[in-house]
């Protein structure tokens, strides 16, 4: 057989509505991740045991085992209990939980990170410590550890592509729907991943612009 | 939860744990050589080369696993690779991890100390030599840890072939939900037999690098 | 009540592990008394400065403010809220300035006292124009921490500090850091601050500015208090022999 490209640009709105769908799941699942991983930091460095050893023991859950794995139990898992969300939804939690557990190490060590003087000028103003860390502490980590969150966001980029496992129609969905009309894999899958390098490419300036801002206003 | 559903069903996933572990194994070993090669290009004293490696690095970072794995699997055949599903997923996700494997390589050769360079090349020693000699022995201790963590996400990375039918731990787990619809139940074996080989996996990778220390 | 000290410190002791930092440390500071602390270094004169407002809490001992028992021992909860009320009352600069970065000048002056005293946004923005004015530096009230000099910084600190309307101020070797032509614009602001009649406990390395401006010098070595009196007898004439010593050094690594 030999390689045809021609037959792509026919399938062009298919793909592009695929596009658009994987840019909603990675944003929506990247704000998810960085909320509930600002909230997983605090609680691993804040709450107490009965509290916290929960939390830990899903975090080793989550960081020990594949996400595609995650992401079926999730996605079973809630109709079992008679939850039935759309693979969507199903999708961006799987992924904004999966991530959520990484980007809090990141966020533990940027809190832990920053210097210890904040603090005590904070608590010596005579604010309490949850103001200290709501008003100084959080502030300040949360634009340390922009960078690497960056990373995680396009990690979940590409990660995004495994929810066409569970079925929804993002942009690797799409090229299998187009394959499934011409057969012709090797032209749609390509494509498939000129889009995911374009978007990934986009990410990583959009990540470097915002790393310059940071270093401009220290 | 089902205990009885989980005894009666475990030999299954041990036998997928099984070809978790193999597909862990060639493709790190693969992956090692596509590193080893792709940190040797782009530190090279030629421009195509160091091209070369940075485009490898490039592409395949910057886009899905999955993705490679159906264009080597499924599109293949229209450029004459005829491979079956485990032999795909061994060289997709091999060749994927090694785009990562270069920079880990190549980080851990930059990082170290220039005066050492300086001081055999001052000694007469050529480049090749230096590197053989001095460089590399040491960038080896400095990459035992972070190639670690590579390995670790390779283990969780072969979960992926799942989706080309290889009847590996994630496969079979996805089946037996289908089946049993006791998706909690199943999670939890495959989950902590990956758990195990990546806890096994990182007592090896530690005690490489407590011996590389000592000599 | 006018027998009571406005700040009392009685038979303070400190150990971190088995390093015993202070031991029995007695002082009474009355109100608008200026007292500077000096000694070498490990003396123990930073840990008593800190024990003050509960930083590094006395293993031993109470520290008094104005009638209130700073360091009650209270129920973990109240202990918290008591801590932070009675912290507002006392104000502290740092060696390091220790200003927030994420915020702007004003951002910083405001923080405070618009989260604990309800100030506000229009009072607490007026609140920050009179201190910075206080402390010459009104231009800089929309800069950031890092676009100012060693000097403004710890000056911004202060007016940080002052905004919360303090009853006393602890000075923890607040121009250590600092390079020796920014030193001298500190020393103006505290001694403004002196002429107004602040509370001020002053640690510091300055022997020159304690002089001119302390009612009291306390010297500490090895968590004691060795001597203690007004600065013209202990700077220039002191009955110790240790506080001879430590002087005579201290001007010659000076002089070097």
């Amino acid at each position: 057989m030999t390689l045809d490209f021609t037959v792509v640009p026919a399938f062009l709105d298919v793909i592009l509505l695929g596009v658009l769908w994987t840019i909603a799941i990675t944003v929506a699942a990247a704000l998810v991740s960085f909320f509930v991983g600002i909230f997983f930091a605090v609680v691993a460095l804040y709450a107490p045991w009965f509290i916290r050893l929960p939390f830990r023991a899903f975090e080793w859950l989550f960081m020990g085992t594949p996400l595609l794995l995650q992401l079926f139990l999730i996605y079973f898992g809630l109709i079992q209990i008679g939850i039935d969300l759309p693979a969507f939804v199903a999708g961006v939690i799987g992924l904004g939980l999966h991530f959520a557990v990484y980007n809090s190490e990141l966020i533990q060590s940027a809190i832990l990170a920053v210097d210890k003087g904040q603090t005590e000028a904070s608590r010596t103003l005579g604010l309490s410590r949850m103001q200290t860390l709501r008003y100084v502490v959080v502030p300040q980590a949360v634009r340390d550890v922009i960078p690497p969150i960056g990373n995680n966001m396009i990690a979940l980029l590409k990660d995004s592509a495994l929810v066409s496992v569970i079925g929804v129609s993002e942009l690797t969905l799409s090229a299998q729907q187009a394959i499934g009309r011409t057969f012709r894999p090797f032209e749609f899958y390509v494509t498939a991943a000129a889009f995911y390098y374009v978007i990934n490419l986009v990410m990583e300036a959009v990540q470097r612009r915002i790393e310059r801002r940071i270093a401009a206003s220290r | 939860m089902d205990v009885e559903l989980i005894l009666r069903v475990y030999p299954f996933f041990i036998e997928a744990a099984w070809v978790t572990i193999q597909l862990s194994v060639l493709t790190t070993i693969l992956g090692l050589a596509c590193g080893a090669l792709g940190a040797a290009a782009r530190l090279s004293r030629l421009r195509v080369f160091r091209a070369i490696g940075a485009a490898y690095v490039s592409v395949i970072r910057g886009t899905p696993a999955l993705i490679q794995l159906f264009i080597l699997y499924f599109g293949g055949p229209q450029i004459g690779i005829q491979l079956d599903a485990f032999e795909a997923g061994v060289i997709g996700l091999g060749v994927n991890i090694g785009a990562y494997m270069t920079e880990t390589i190549r980080g851990a050769i930059i990082s170290v100390d220039r005066g050492q360079t300086e001081a055999a090349r001052t000694l007469g020693m050529s480049r090749w030599e230096n590197m053989r000699y001095v460089v590399l022995p040491q960038a080896a201790r400095l990459m035992i840890r972070p190639l670690g963590v590579n390995i670790n996400a390779l283990i969780k990375g072969t979960a992926l072939v799942a989706a080309i039918s290889v009847v590996e731990l994630t496969y079979t787990a996805q089946r037996f939900i289908g089946s049993t619809y006791k998706p909690f139940e199943m999670f939890l074996i495959s989950g902590a037999l990956y758990m195990i080989i990546i806890y096994a996996t990182g007592r090896g990778i530690a005690w490489l690098d407590r011996r590389a220390r000592i000599v | 009540m006018t027998d009571t000290a406005f700040v009392e410190i009685r038979n303070a002791a400190k150990s971190f592990g088995r390093l015993e930092v202070l031991r029995d440390i007695n002082l009474k500071v009355n109100r608008g008394q200026i007292v500077a602390i000096i000694g070498p270094s490990g003396s123990g004169k930073s840990t008593l400065l800190r024990a003050i407002n509960e930083l590094d809490p006395l293993s031993s001992g109470e520290v008094w403010l104005e009638g209130v028992q700073i360091n009650k021992k209270l129920p973990h909860r109240q202990y918290e809220k008591h801590v932070n009320q009675v912290r507002q009352d006392i104000g502290m600069v740092f060696q390091h300035f220790n200003l927030f970065p994420h915020l702007t000048v004003r951002g910083n002056i405001t923080l405070a006292p618009k989260l604990l005293k309800g100030v506000s946004e229009a009072e607490a923005d007026k609140l920050a124009e009179q201190q910075l004015a206080k402390v010459g530096l009104s231009e800089k009230i929309d800069a950031y921490p890092s676009q100012l000099s060693g000097g403004q910084k710890q000056r911004v600190a202060i007016a940080r500090a002052l905004a919360m309307k303090p009853k006393v101020m602890l000075f923890d070797e607040a121009t250590s850091a600092l390079d020796p032509e920014l030193v001298e614009e500190v020393n103006l602001v505290m001694k403004q601050l002196a002429e107004e009649h602040m509370t001020m406990i002053i640690v510091t390395h300055e022997m020159g500015f304690a002089e001119s401006v302390c009612d009291r010098v306390l010297f500490m070595d090895q968590g004691v208090v060795v001597e203690e009196g007004p600065p013209e007898v202990i700077f220039r004439n002191p009955e110790s022999e240790r506080t001879r010593t430590f002087l005579r050094k201290h001007i010659e690594s000076n002089t070097r």
